[in-house]
């Protein structure tokens, strides 16, 4: 069997055998393969759908290359951020340093692409060489007439969460530019939804329908303009809170907008994120339209889950995310379906994260921080699991084992998100569990050759008392 | 008879398409990619990135979505006192935690930009880690150069392949087996290579060997290190072959393996082209047949027979069809001759390297139409893009990153080469070898045919 590293030992859990205490925010360990990356990457995703300003890249090429039209982040107008920048330092510039080659290349793509905005991330190399990256932005800016804002997400300054909160202070940069556009009372920002697939707009709708509006979705289908006029919305809607929250708490400190933090996950969570900003707003109306949304909604939608409860019913999952409260949707979502999630993890959650976690799950089910290959593989194993919810890092370690997945990450090309995300993803788990292609998967062959000698040899047990 | 040739009757400039300074929509990768996947061409190796914990996990999350399998890649995970202390404790922390986890025989370990600019010196922490641990039974270690800024994906492939090569082959009297260093080719690649040298009797050693480590079955149980790869023993072997062939002349010079092998151990390098195509694989199997002594075997003669016909069958829905070809520079020179060869014209060859003789390489290779072939070395997608609009293209051929292309310019994709993601299967593309080239050229011919077909008006069922 797998071995846990010594290091690692309090970052996992079984619930129901000792005292609950995980280990967790901490680097990961080194020589373990972790499913984390790093700054950098907490930074890209969260701007990354800002679609009419300029994302450059500033450092050699990897960084910029793997990141390249990565997301799912769809955008109903400019797709500025489907391109991939960067200032692709060589030798030469490590040694003599590379702020020129920063200022012709920031220069030379404003001109030529005409953004609202540009983002300039530092990434490790240029955090050591000491490149003055806050002073060719402000340059820039001067020069060029748009905010141009540095990014500090130096890759070995933490972890990814470090990046969130390095985007929310640039993000924060563009908070409170435009004071012109009238908003209505009842306006709201939404937080931490990154429109892949669209989900942003479905969402955005459900808002419509309860007369609500969007002041602006920070960051998904993202528009400098739209976030500049965010600090006068009335509340804000975090949904990535892992991302989000420090953005949120910015925006409280310096506008006064108070914050909720919500879920489009699942039937449950969806219909509380919708009654939070209803409440929120203490509007007979919005109320009794948020009510009738909820109703028509679900019944539209659970007919179709249901069919697909009945064939998924009694199934077992493992859910592995980078963001804890995706993880605890999941568990709720897979309930609906009849599925018990028996491992659950995430890259980055709290001790508060892991203390709801533990709150929510049965036990038995195994919590762990920050995990790797090989015991993912091993708590799937031993929890005989028969899908993996995760990312594309996660989909082959769960194939391998003749494991159904269903992608839940950045990547992701369907929309998951709000009732009819919903039925997404019951078919998604849907036609991944129920295909005939596990007959032939050597792992699950074996493994229910194992549960019918366990079967016989409880029937035997059976048997035997019987007689006695 | 081969006629010496102008070399500068190619078109284009030697570097950067158009005159940007950044490049967008990169057309190359970074060097501790290509040592990864030579590392995981190596039986019972794991690859350890010696820097930032993204570095391993992003290149992890790329090359999965190329060769859809498990890719464990272990990351000595810096933090901001390794950027100032130096990385030596977390490298030597991360070797005994990759070890304890997953019982190596060997670990590739390759520095990343940032161990690099710091100035680990991580000879010296790997022999101080070998000395803290006594006699103990320690995996090998080898050290691969990589840092990011300088090169492509296909220098750190090529130094993996050197450090290895260095910390392993070992001299002796000589043997009558063969080295073959393949180039960065896919797992079936590497399949239909060994089929081939196997095919001449001469026993062979071919590093990397990654086409079951990257291609492997379906698991009954999860396994720790995928089985496959060149072998530790055989490594140690190549100093005493008869000779080296290394595929890719791009990379030719004082540093690479091959090199390195006949100096330290007096083994005789050839150096040729990817065999694709008729006249690149013909090089190859003349080369392999002189080498054995065994006259090229049956099978691949009516192989070569078979797509001769086919060449002849297909040739009027290609002549004088015009591709956009982009790549490693070893990858598009032989895509250039095979294209060359069925009379599509290469209007435009494309790197993301430099490596100064990407415009040689190509004279040699492409025959007809000089003035009409541009050649961009360092080029990214975004210059190829604006190229590309002019040169009124039929057909592109490169990885999936070329879809955008395809789509700007609303002419077929052909996918080979890396990555492909947006595909199922381009671990198991064929391009080497007659065979390969047979897939290569119906998919090229059926590409314009298909294309042809659905802008049709009236819509003929029969070519």
């Amino acid at each position: 069997m797998i071995e846990i590293l010594k290091e690692r030992e309090q970052q996992v859990y079984e619930k129901g055998e000792s005292r609950f205490d995980l280990a967790c925010e901490k680097p990961s360990l080194a020589g373990s393969v972790s499913q984390r990356a790093c700054v950098f990457c907490g930074s890209r995703v969260v701007l990354y759908p800002i679609a009419d300003a300029l994302h450059l890249v500033h450092g050699p090429v990897g960084c910029a290359a793997y990141t390249w039209d990565i997301r799912g982040s769809v955008s109903s107008g400019p797709e500025l951020h489907r391109m991939s920048f960067s200032t692709d330092l060589s030798e030469r510039e490590v040694i003599y340093g590379g702020e020129k080659k920063l200022y012709a290349a920031l220069t030379e793509l404003i001109e030529a692409y005409k953004p609202r905005a540009a983002f300039v991330y530092a990434t490790c190399i240029v955090g050591l060489i000491g490149d003055d990256v806050q002073a060719v932005c402000a340059r820039v800016e001067a020069e060029q007439a748009i905010p141009v804002i540095p990014v500090h997400s130096e890759g070995f300054r933490g972890s990814k969460k470090d990046g969130y909160r390095a985007a929310c202070e640039a993000l924060f940069r563009l908070v409170g530019k435009d004071d012109e556009t009238p908003l209505s009372p009842r306006s709201i920002n939404i937080l931490g939804d990154f429109n892949l697939a669209g989900e942003t707009w479905i969402i955005k709708e459900y808002y419509r329908r309860m007369g609500v509006e969007t002041a602006s979705c920070i960051t998904g289908d993202g528009r400098v303009g739209e976030i500049g006029r965010s600090h006068r919305a009335s509340l804000n809607v975090v949904q990535c809170s892992g991302s989000m929250t420090y953005l949120a708490q910015l925006m409280k400190k310096t506008y006064h907008i108070p914050f909720k933090r919500v879920s489009y996950f699942g039937i449950e969570d969806t219909a509380e994120a919708l009654y939070t900003v209803a409440r929120h707003f203490k509007d007979a109306q919005v109320l009794r339209n948020t009510e009738e949304l909820v109703a028509s909604e679900v019944r539209r939608i659970y007919p179709e889950v249901e069919r697909f409860r009945t064939s998924l019913e009694g199934k077992k999952a493992a859910v592995y995310v980078g963001g804890s409260f995706k993880a605890f949707s999941l568990v709720k979502a897979l309930r609906h379906l009849g599925i018990k999630t028996v491992v659950v993890g995430s890259q980055t959650g709290n001790k508060e994260d892991y203390d709801y976690l533990g709150e929510i799950c049965d036990p038995g089910t195994v919590i762990v921080d920050d995990t790797n290959p090989l015991e993912l593989s091993r708590f799937m194993t031993e929890k005989d699991v028969d899908l993996l919810i995760g990312g594309v890092k996660e989909r082959p370690i769960a194939y391998k084992m003749g494991v159904a997945f269903c992608d839940h990450n950045h990547e992701r090309k369907i929309a998951l998100a709000g009732f009819e995300g919903m039925v997404n993803f019951s078919r998604e788990v849907y036609s991944s569990t129920m295909s005939p292609v596990w007959q032939f998967s050597p792992a699950r062959i074996g493994r229910e050759a194992r549960t019918a000698v366990d079967a016989d040899v409880e029937s035997t047990k059976g048997h035997g008392a019987a007689r006695c | 008879m081969k006629e010496a040739r102008d070399v500068t009757k190619l078109q284009g400039s030697d570097s950067k398409a158009g005159n940007f300074i950044s490049t967008r929509n990169a057309c190359k990768l970074c060097a501790p990619l290509g040592a990864s996947i030579v590392f995981r061409g190596i039986e019972g190796c794991i690859p350890l990135i010696h820097g930032s914990q993204g570095c391993s996990t992003y290149i992890r999350r790329y090359v999965i979505s190329h060769f859809k399998e498990p890719i464990d890649i272990a990351s000595s995970n810096f933090s901001e006192s390794s950027a100032i202390f130096g990385g030596g404790d977390n490298l030597k922390k991360a070797l005994d935690n990759v070890g304890r986890q997953y019982r190596p025989e060997v670990i590739g370990i390759a520095t990343t930009c940032l161990s690099e600019t710091i100035g680990d010196d991580v000879a010296l922490y790997l022999n101080q880690y070998k000395k803290e641990k006594g006699g103990e039974p320690i995996p090998v270690l080898v050290h691969a150069s990589t840092p990011s800024y300088r090169g492509t994906h296909m220098e750190g492939y090529h130094e993996a392949i050197r450090a290895v090569v260095e910390a392993l082959a070992e001299g002796g009297p000589r043997a009558r087996h063969l080295n073959l260093i393949p180039g960065f080719l896919s797992s079936e690649d590497l399949r239909h290579l060994k089929e081939i040298l196997s095919a001449f009797s001469t026993p062979f050693t071919m590093l990397p060997d990654y086409s079951e480590t990257l291609d492997g079955e379906s698991w009954s149980e999860y396994q720790k290190l995928s089985t496959g790869g060149t072998t530790k023993q055989a490594i140690t072997g190549m100093g005493r072959a008869v000779a080296t062939i290394h595929l890719g002349k791009s990379a030719a010079g004082p540093n690479n393996a091959a090199a390195l092998l006949h100096e330290k151990f007096g083994v005789e390098a050839d150096y040729l082209s990817i065999p694709i195509g008729i006249r690149q694989t013909d090089l190859f199997m003349d080369l392999l047949s002189g080498i054995s002594g065994v006259p090229v075997p049956s099978r691949y003669r009516r192989e070569r027979g078979r797509l001769v016909d086919s060449y002849i069958d297909g040739h009027k829905y290609v002549f004088g069809k015009r591709a956009v070809i982009y790549g490693e520079t070893d990858f598009v020179v032989s895509m250039a001759s095979f294209l060359d060869e069925i009379g599509v014209v290469p209007v435009l060859c494309a790197t993301g390297a430099r490596t100064g003789r990407f415009r040689e390489l190509l004279s040699e290779a492409i025959t007809h139409r000089h003035d009409e072939v541009s050649v961009f070395e360092e080029s990214d997608f975004a210059g190829i893009l604006d190229a590309g609009r002019a040169m009124a293209p039929d057909i592109i051929l490169g990885s999936s990153k070329g879809y955008r292309l395809s789509r700007e310019l609303g002419i077929p994709l052909v996918r080979v080469g890396f990555p492909i993601h947006d595909r199922i299967g381009g671990q198991r593309l064929l391009h080497v070898g007659y065979r390969g080239t047979q897939q290569l050229f119906d998919r090229v011919v059926n590409g314009l045919i298909e294309h042809a077909q659905t802008g049709s008006a009236i819509g003929y069922s029969y070519i």
